[in-house]
């Protein structure tokens, strides 16, 4: 049952990555284009001491153009693949357990918490950042940072979706949605508040770029999450056993 | 009897709730299964960029756009 849980979770992920890779080579590449272009630029333009050794040192081991096609697409479907997978246990933990929801309503809970938790709230205070971003000498610090408030953000989400549960019974829907929603967002704060920022953008690298780099990314994520809910959703309800299910509990 | 809980069920709306997979039964699968997804977005996501397994930057090179475009920390 879990197993295949899980394979369903891999195969909707799969599908979502699919989706999310058209449209990020559609709206994500050029602005990352126009990014390398300003990274070449600058090199170029200021020939410090040390820049052609730094040219020699990065010869390019694969094309421009297998980075934006094969290498996106093989990048995008791991990463799908893998957070369907993920998805689909958090699934086989809370379906069943979350109240009196049924299985496409915790579907659709537990997809709005994954973006809300893993992305929007990361992206607030470690936003994507294109090509020429970000100085290669503090990749450990920004990488580490990225991951804790991550964790943070998911850990105190689950804990809240936890909490709520236990409300429900006594408080009833929307007192149990609403306290331990609001325990997030403050939490949430302080961390955004007590955590170092980044900032590291070249003064003169082109905003709009860096605006439609942030946005492509940030879409994709709305979408992959969008679409894996409901291929997910769709997949389940397949199985004729699930449908029946489904059908008791819709 | 199945057919009358089911139509009280479509109607009151809170009587069937799915049956949760036993927590014995989803562990190993969490536990193996999320340790692979882990690895793979490890992989995505990280090699060669503030950690490596492997030497050399061929990982990092070619899922470099999926890295940046998802919002990694790339370089």
């Amino acid at each position: 049952m879990a197993g295949k849980l899980l394979f369903k979770g891999m195969l909707a992920g799969l599908i979502a990555s699919l989706l999310i890779f058209c449209f990020l080579r559609v709206f994500g590449e050029p602005p990352l284009e126009r990014a390398i272009a300003f990274e070449e630029q600058a090199e170029s333009a200021v020939p410090h001491a040390h820049a052609p050794e730094v040219a020699a040192a990065e010869p390019e081991l694969v094309s421009r153009q297998t980075q934006a096609g094969f290498g996106l697409l093989t990048g995008v479907l791991a990463y799908g693949a893998a957070v369907g997978g993920l998805f689909a246990i958090a699934f086989a933990f809370a379906n069943g357990r979350l109240g009196a929801l049924g299985p496409r309503t915790t579907t659709l809970l537990l997809a709005a918490v994954g973006l809300i938790a893993l992305v929007l709230v990361p992206a607030l205070k470690y936003p994507p950042n294109p090509p020429a971003v970000g100085s290669g000498d503090t990749i450990d610090a920004r990488t580490q940072l990225y991951f804790v408030m991550m964790g943070f953000s998911l850990f105190t989400a689950v804990a809240a979706l936890i909490t709520g549960r236990r409300l429900w019974m006594s408080l009833g829907d929307w007192r149990a949605f609403v306290l331990p929603a609001g325990v997030y967002v403050a939490t949430i704060a302080l961390a955004l508040a007590a955590l170092p920022s980044v900032n590291e953008v070249p003064e003169t690298f082109p905003t709009d770029a860096l605006w439609a780099f942030r946005a492509a990314s940030l879409t994709g994520h709305v979408i992959f999450w969008a679409a894996l809910a409901v291929a997910f959703a769709a997949i389940q309800t397949r199985s004729p056993k699930a449908r029946s299910r489904e059908h008791i509990s819709a | 009897m199945s057919t009358l809980l089911q139509h009280q069920a479509k109607f009151s709306g809170s009587i069937a709730t799915p049956a949760p997979i036993p927590l014995r039964e989803v562990m190993p699968w969490a536990l193996f299964g999320g340790l692979m997804m882990l690895l793979a977005i490890y992989f995505v996501g990280v090699e060669e960029g503030a950690l490596s397994v492997f030497a050399g930057s061929y990982v990092h090179e070619y899922v470099h756009d999926a890295r940046h475009l998802l919002g990694f920390p790339c370089h």
